[in-house]
């Protein structure tokens, strides 16, 4: 492969050998069905100081290949091939005592999930000061001082009186600031940092990583970041390194890459990615199928004035009592506070906020699985809370939902066909041959084959689970679809198609949509109208384009901010909306 | 620190497309054979030997319960105090006890007592104990607050103490169904845990509360979408159970309260050998080699099935 | 954890009261008269019967007698005997070489159970652990009273390394093999929850993070990995204490020792009911009081629960 070594001119003798150089390295893994190649001749090439992102989608390798490095390949994971050089010394040939001095010493890790990557039964400053002890930094007292510099450099305040707490005391974002502290406590001359924000809220992802850049520059320590999102990518890294099932399709300065992709896969990706997407989608007529004037045009061009209100909600509150530990204490806990919106009929109203914004109560009480504790709901001009028992039935069938967890949505003890088949039955709809034409006719409408109904949850991928929840969904017709955080879990590239697809599937059933996500990218590619909540409040509500170019309020500004690649603007002429 | 321009250019790299061809987005496999979730299961118990030996071994022992007599002609209690202590000979492969009885029949009809025993408690408990942990799970507030209590009564009284408790009260009138009683309303609460435990782990699962919007009934909801998919913990506890309730009865019967002397059961034969053990030690090796073997073919069973209903198992 | 203590207490009020009463109801009021069966065979004298049944406050309405017997157990009144010795002093002298007993087998599940455990989940899969668990599995299926008279008839009357029965000669050594026939099924428990505590602890990320760190695999192991282990372990020997004592009834009855499995072992077989339903009551209380000592100690191990 072709990765050139060396044609800068002048440039220091020390910044000239890379600092990490893996050629064709090859990672496979052995399981029942034999041995199964992960990564397949990656080629990577870090610098001292250099910032490096490996970018791919779920199950590309990139993980594989940063665990390769430090010998924490999970389970029956091993290098096959190739070479992992790290100043001058192949890591793979390392005996695992060696590769214990250069772990946390040489190279350091900032993990995923900080929910689960810290002990919960040891305190958080017992963990930082393990770093400086197994790597000789310091012990005794001098160690307990250190920890504190260390949790204080990683941005936690009062990091003294904090040190001597547990994980569980923390908040996420501030278990991500002791990893950091931890993966840095050595000075490593390299860190890896996988999806090290992506558990994170996006605002609080921004600080965290600007910290880490800020950090590692000052000290001078090259970072591997590993991630799945392109903007994220291109904004942190100045190297990208495209992964796409297990190798390595497309490598380059980062601005190159995203102004000029080379490799299908990489300009697919630039395509599909909603961080970069300036504008909403646009459904298949639009696309220039046909153009009927009957189905109004749901355009980012303005939301017609006369279309009548499908939903309204009106002064909505909710508040939960919060079970303390002690009797007596029990607090209330508003988690919607006095929320009011409409959603036009075949328009798409995106609810906007951060984890604890309460929008998922919202979109809870809009499907009538929770009662408001005031306020209320109309739908078609009908107050929800004056339904009897067998109008509540047939409501049912007028609002659908579709979640977040494709994995958790289908009932994995069900075939496809049960489960898009369970809501006829249930609302006692034509027969067994209606029925399962029915099915047919949905698969068909999701773009999936017929004989797809005869598989089970297990056997399909995320995208394709999202398909059937969106087949059952639309099983009873309905008029209104609240998709909470739809498309959150999702790859890219699926992401788009699933977008697309719930795009074309309003324009030709005049669908209504209630978008419950945190993505404010994705609101950009499918909403008429935003509302932006922040605990249990909505602060602003206009239409998506108004919110984008003219936000009133400080924290939407801060939402707008922190979209991943929000700040370059290479993307800015691009007016690319999702044609792959 | 270093900056980029002091760096030797790291060119523009870019695969073959030919090495690196690109993929339809999601494809779905029509070739392959649909999979539930019970195939996958069975698929990877298929490959296991364990499950196969206990297989094995349970079906032996129902075959020996249900028609002892096909494996045995002999009277097990045809006794002649004249072949007592004898060892094995011509037709009689185990040799004899005190009284003795032929010690081969004596362990093939032993079977019946004991798999009859296991067999039924555990319907007994999984019955009660499946619908108490699932009503409580499911539907939580006052129904779980009671319910755990109860639960917890019946808990804080370990299963071979009560039983021993009550047994001795039935003096008189023991037989297989007050033993199967007895063990049964001791021994549900363990299964009701599992199962409250089970059914609290998937009753916020996201197809639950599609169920719920789609107006399917909270009843219907246990039964269809809820139960199923919480039943992969408590069919593992069960088959464990099975076994376990087989030792109880054989203690019980060891005690002497357990199934009447005219039940042919290995518990109170083993009991009985305790006497003869030092100069004869088939007398204790044949009853208790048979209740080991029946015991360990089902709880071998539930260490395959447990392994094979792994989530972490599976492929995904 | 005051808060977590106190509501620990409350919970245990209502399992105390239930479960005695279940106790009482079990003996007085199903089918079967507890006075006629004390005469055994040969009947007994109405007039005794008479008498027995106004001691026991039989003639009285059953919650009356349920809370004269709960008054009873709150002023160490557990009634008498057959032969007229009161209930607790039975238990006074009983109580202690039980405890020992079961002090002893439980430090043997503990030591061997966990060591193989602990071998076993780290090497998963390898033969070492294959083989554990299925010796560990034969150890569950043969009932107890198997293994004691195979050790009893193999240790103690053919190699002659122990005494066979304990008898009035409680000592260390005389116990060695009933503790070991008495903890050999928790012993079986115990190693294969180590086992898949260890074995799924290995993979957890936080373990990972620490390998990160540059911390060596024996500090991986013993502080990440075993600490966090050892807390379902340590909680199921506390509550184990409970359930040996409860049922040490067949070890005692089988080497002879007169503690209190075997004073409830006599009681059955000598058809005592009043004895039988005091002692039983004392095992319940040990059991659900071991309980209580676990849930606190498990607060104490894990933080999360410490403040919670």
């Amino acid at each position: 492969m072709s990765q050139p070594t060396s044609t800068g001119a002048a440039a220091r003798p020390s910044d000239q050998q890379p600092l990490l150089a893996i050629r064709d390295l090859e990672v496979s893994f052995t399981t029942a069905a034999g041995v199964v190649p992960a990564v397949r001749g990656v080629d990577l090439t870090v610098y001292p100081g250099q910032t490096v992102a490996i970018v791919g989608e779920s199950g590309s390798g990139k993980s594989t290949t940063a665990h390769a490095i430090i010998d924490l390949l999970p389970g029956t994971g091993k290098v096959t091939g190739g070479s992992i050089m790290f100043e001058g010394r192949d890591l793979a040939a390392l005996s695992r005592r060696e590769m214990v001095a250069v772990r946390g010493k040489e190279i350091g890790l900032v993990p995923q999930d900080p929910m689960s990557n810290l002990n919960p039964v040891w305190s958080v400053g017992f963990q930082v000061k393990e770093a400086l002890k197994a790597n000789g930094v310091a012990r005794g007292a001098a160690a307990d001082k250190r920890v504190a510099e260390l949790l204080t450099e990683a941005g936690l305040p009062d990091a003294a009186r904090r040190a001597k707490q547990y994980p569980h005391e923390y908040s996420g974002g501030m278990r991500q600031r002791a990893l950091i502290a931890i993966g840095l406590a050595a000075r490593p001359k390299l860190l890896i940092a996988d999806e090290p924000t992506s558990a994170l809220d996006v605002t609080v992802q921004r600080t965290i990583l600007d910290h880490l850049q800020g950090l590692t520059e000052e000290l001078g320590t090259a970072v591997l970041f590993i991630t799945h999102d392109l903007g994220l990518a291109a904004e942190r890294a100045e190297h990208l390194v495209v992964m796409y099932r297990g190798k390595v399709v497309e490598s380059g300065p980062a601005r190159d890459i995203l102004s000029a992709p080379r490799h299908p896969y990489t300009q697919r990706l630039v395509a599909s990615a909603p961080s970069l997407a300036s504008q909403r989608i646009q459904s298949a007529k639009e696309r220039g199928v046909t153009t009927t004037e009957l189905l109004a045009p749901t355009g980012g061009d303005g939301v017609n004035a006369t279309r009548d209100d499908v939903v309204a909600v009106e002064n909505l509150t909710r508040t939960f009592k919060l079970r303390g530990g002690r009797p007596g204490k029990q607090k209330e806990f508003t988690a919607v506070d006095d929320v009011s919106f409409a959603i036009k009929r075949g328009t798409t109203m995106a609810l906007v906020g951060e984890s604890g914004s309460g929008k998922s109560t919202v979109a809870n009480i809009v499907l009538n699985l929770l009662d408001p504790t005031s306020g209320r709901i109309l739908f078609d001009g009908t107050d929800l809370s004056t339904l009897n028992r067998a109008q509540l039935f047939d409501f049912r069938r007028r609002v659908q939902p579709i979640f977040q967890n494709p994995y958790g949505s289908l009932d994995p003890m069900y075939s496809i066909y049960r489960t898009i088949e369970e809501p006829l039955r249930t609302h006692k709809i034509g027969d067994q041959k209606s029925r399962e034409a029915r099915v047919r006719e949905l698969l068909d409408l999701v773009a999936l084959p017929a004989s797809t109904m005869r598989r089970y949850p297990n056997e399909l991928s995320g995208g394709q689970r999202q398909r059937i929840a969106i087949a059952r969904a639309l099983a009873l017709g309905p008029e209104v679809i609240v998709c909470d955080e739809a498309v959150s879990a999702l790859d890219v590239l699926v992401q788009a198609q699933i977008l697309t697809l719930l795009n074309d599937l309003q324009a030709e059933l005049g669908l209504s949509y209630l978008f419950i996500t945190h993505d404010l990218a994705v609101v950009r590619q499918i909403a008429d109208e935003v509302c932006v909540m922040k605990s249990g409040k909505i602060v602003e509500a206009a239409v998506t384009d108004e919110v984008f170019d003219n936000p009133r309020e400080q924290y939407t500004r801060d939402l707008l901010a922190a979209i991943p690649g929000a700040a370059l603007n290479i993307f800015g002429g691009s007016d690319q909306g999702i044609r792959a | 620190m270093p900056d980029a321009t002091t760096r030797p250019h790291q060119a523009h790299f870019f695969a073959n497309l030919d090495q690196a061809p690109l993929e339809v987005v999601d494809s779905i496999d029509e070739g392959a054979a649909p999979a539930s979730l019970w195939a996958d299961a069975w698929h990877s118990l298929r490959r296991r030997p364990l499950f196969w030996i206990s297989a094995a071994l349970i079906l032996l022992v129902v075959a020996v319960a249900a028609f002892p007599g096909l494996f045995t002609s002999t009277d097990p209690r045809f006794c002649e105090l004249k072949n007592s202590l004898d060892g094995p000979s011509a037709g009689h492969p185990f040799g004899f006890d005190r009284q003795g009885c032929d010690i081969y029949a004596r362990t093939i009809y032993g079977a019946r007592a004991s798999v009859l025993v296991g067999v039924l408690t555990t319907i007994v408990v999984v019955l009660v104990g499946g619908l108490i942990g699932a009503v409580a799970g499911f539907f939580g507030g006052w129904f779980d607050a009671v319910l755990s209590r109860v639960t917890d009564i019946f808990f804080a009284i370990p299963l071979v103490l009560a039983a021993i408790v009550v047994m001795q009260m039935f003096k008189e009138s023991r037989n297989i169904l007050t033993v199967v009683v007895v063990l049964g309303i001791f021994g549900w609460p363990q299964l009701a845990r599992v199962m409250r435990g089970a059914v609290m782990s998937v009753k916020n699962a996201d197809f639950v509360t599609a169920a719920k919007s789609l107006g399917a009934s909270r009843v219907k909801t246990l039964l269809r979408h809820v139960i199923p998919n919480a039943a992969a913990p408590v069919i593992v506890y069960a088959t464990v159970a099975l076994g376990t309730f087989i030792v109880a009865e054989a203690t019980l019967s060891f005690l002497g309260i357990g199934l009447p002397p005219e039940v042919t059961s290995w518990g109170a034969d083993i009991s009985k050998a305790q006497t003869s053990l030092r100069s004869q030690p088939s007398v204790l090796f044949y009853p208790a080699g048979a209740l080991a073997l029946t015991v360990l073919s089902f709880i071998m069973m539930g260490d395959a099935v447990r392994d094979a209903l792994d989530p972490k198992a599976r492929k995904r | 954890m005051a808060w977590y203590v106190g509501r620990r207490l409350l919970q245990m009020i209502p399992v105390f009261l239930g479960a005695t009463l279940l106790i009482y109801a079990m003996v007085f009021l199903l089918p079967g008269d507890p006075v006629a069966a004390l005469g055994g065979e040969r009947g007994l004298n109405p007039a005794v019967a008479a008498q027995i049944r106004a001691e026991y406050n039989l003639d009285k309405p059953f919650l009356v007698q349920y809370l004269l017997y709960l008054q009873g157990i709150f002023t160490f009144d557990l009634g008498t005997t057959f032969s007229g010795r009161p209930v607790t002093d039975v238990m006074a002298d009983a109580f202690p070489v039980t405890f020992q007993l079961a002090v002893m087998a439980l430090a043997f599940e503990a030591v061997f159970g966990i060591a193989a455990g602990v071998i076993a989940g780290l090497r998963k899969g390898k033969a070492f652990d294959a083989t554990v668990l299925v010796l560990s599995l034969l150890v569950v299926a043969v009932p107890t009273f198997v293994i004691g008279f195979v050790m009893q008839f193999v240790v103690g009357v053919k190699l002659r390394w122990l005494p066979t029965a304990v008898g009035s000669d409680v000592s260390f050594t005389s116990l060695i093999m009933p503790a070991i026939v008495l903890g050999a099924v928790s012993f079986a428990y115990v190693l294969r929850l180590t086992r898949n505590s260890v074995a799924e602890n290995l993979t957890a990320d936080h373990v990972r993070t620490a390998t990160a760190k540059g911390l060596s695999r024996p500090r991986v192991v013993s502080v990440h990995v075993l600490r966090n282990s050892l807390i379902p372990v340590v909680t199921f020997l506390g509550a184990d204490l409970g359930a040996l004592m409860g049922g040490a009834i067949i070890t005692e009855g089988i080497f002879n020792i007169n503690g209190v499995g075997g004073t409830l072992f006599r009681a059955i077989q000598q058809g005592q009911s009043t004895t039988v339903v005091s002692v039983t009551t004392v095992l319940v209380i040990v059991y659900i009081v071991a309980n209580l000592l676990v849930d606190l100690l498990y607060a104490a191990l894990d933080p999360r629960i410490r403040y919670a």
